[in-house]
């Protein structure tokens, strides 16, 4: 077993652990902690997948803004003072009951695919480690090939941005 | 032999989105129902980048998965300026609480 594959399996067993305590604590504050060391693990993984670009702007858009958000949230969204902000859960039994059906039925589907019809997956496995950064591949892409959604992308930010600042302002007319 | 090889990701990304899946289903915090989105977001971007190693010279892999990125953080932001704004009408964000108040 080579040192990457140790690896992953240590950053994936994190990121499992970290989500079951996230569904598991009822503290909204552990929660979101939980959630932090997922996202960081998740990031992790993507570096050894060779994606360094998408772990870098994991790190800051997901660890560095909507965790924080998250955060602010949490503290602008309760006004109890010396004890902790609870979660109850409710379906319990029901909802474990989806996730396992739908987590076997993934499961199945993805042990029982046949995947060496797909170009080069064997080639990959066997490649050797690429050293070369994604950011140059991702940045000619974005503007050749990925032009449209890249502007589209950019329209959502701005339409999502001004509709955030106008639902959150308050109402003078109440 | 130095890749990962491609099952146990798909696995974990199953795992992470059934994790979320359960969180959206049973959790009546709202904002602890945006952080099951947010594990669901991530097990997609999960699998994305994993199938992306095995076709390196296209990038769509990667590249789609920062375009799941931008929606996924202006989601949170209008996902959050909306219970905040609950919160100030209801003065809750227990879900149930709110669907009782409001009588639909």
């Amino acid at each position: 077993m080579s040192l990457v594959l140790i690896f992953f399996y240590v950053f994936g067993f994190l990121a499992i652990a970290s989500a079951a305590f996230m569904l598991a604590t009822k503290n909204v504050l552990y929660a979101a902690f939980g959630l932090l060391v997922t996202l960081l693990s998740l990031a992790a993984i993507f570096v050894l997948l060779f994606a360094d670009f998408v772990a870098i702007t994991q790190l800051m858009v997901y660890v560095g803004g909507v965790l924080v958000l998250i955060l602010f949230g949490v503290m602008l969204s309760n006004q109890v003072q010396g004890r902790a902000v609870q979660s109850e859960s409710v379906n319990g039994i029901s909802g474990a009951l989806v996730a396992g059906i739908l987590f076997g039925g993934l499961a199945y589907l993805i042990l029982s695919a046949d995947y060496l019809y797909l170009e080069g997956i064997n080639v990959a496995d066997a490649a050797p480690v690429n050293t070369k950064s994604s950011i140059i591949a991702i940045g000619i892409r974005l503007i050749t090939n990925f032009a449209l959604p890249f502007e589209v992308a950019s329209l959502i930010l701005l339409i999502a941005l001004m509709g955030a600042a106008y639902i959150s302002t308050e109402d003078k007319h109440e | 032999m130095n890749n990962i090889p491609l099952i146990p990701v798909l696995l974990l990304g199953a795992v992470l989105f059934c994790l979320g899946i359960l969180a959206v289903i049973t959790k009546r915090h709202a904002i602890v129902v945006l952080m099951g989105i947010e594990l669901i977001f991530n097990a997609a971007n999960l699998n994305l980048v994993a199938f992306n190693r095995h076709q390196p010279d296209l990038m769509q892999g990667q590249v789609f998965s920062v375009f799941v990125m931008v929606i996924a953080a202006a989601e949170s932001a209008v996902a959050l300026a909306i219970i905040l704004k609950v919160y100030s009408y209801f003065k809750t964000v227990n879900l149930d609480q709110i669907r009782h108040e409001s009588d639909v």
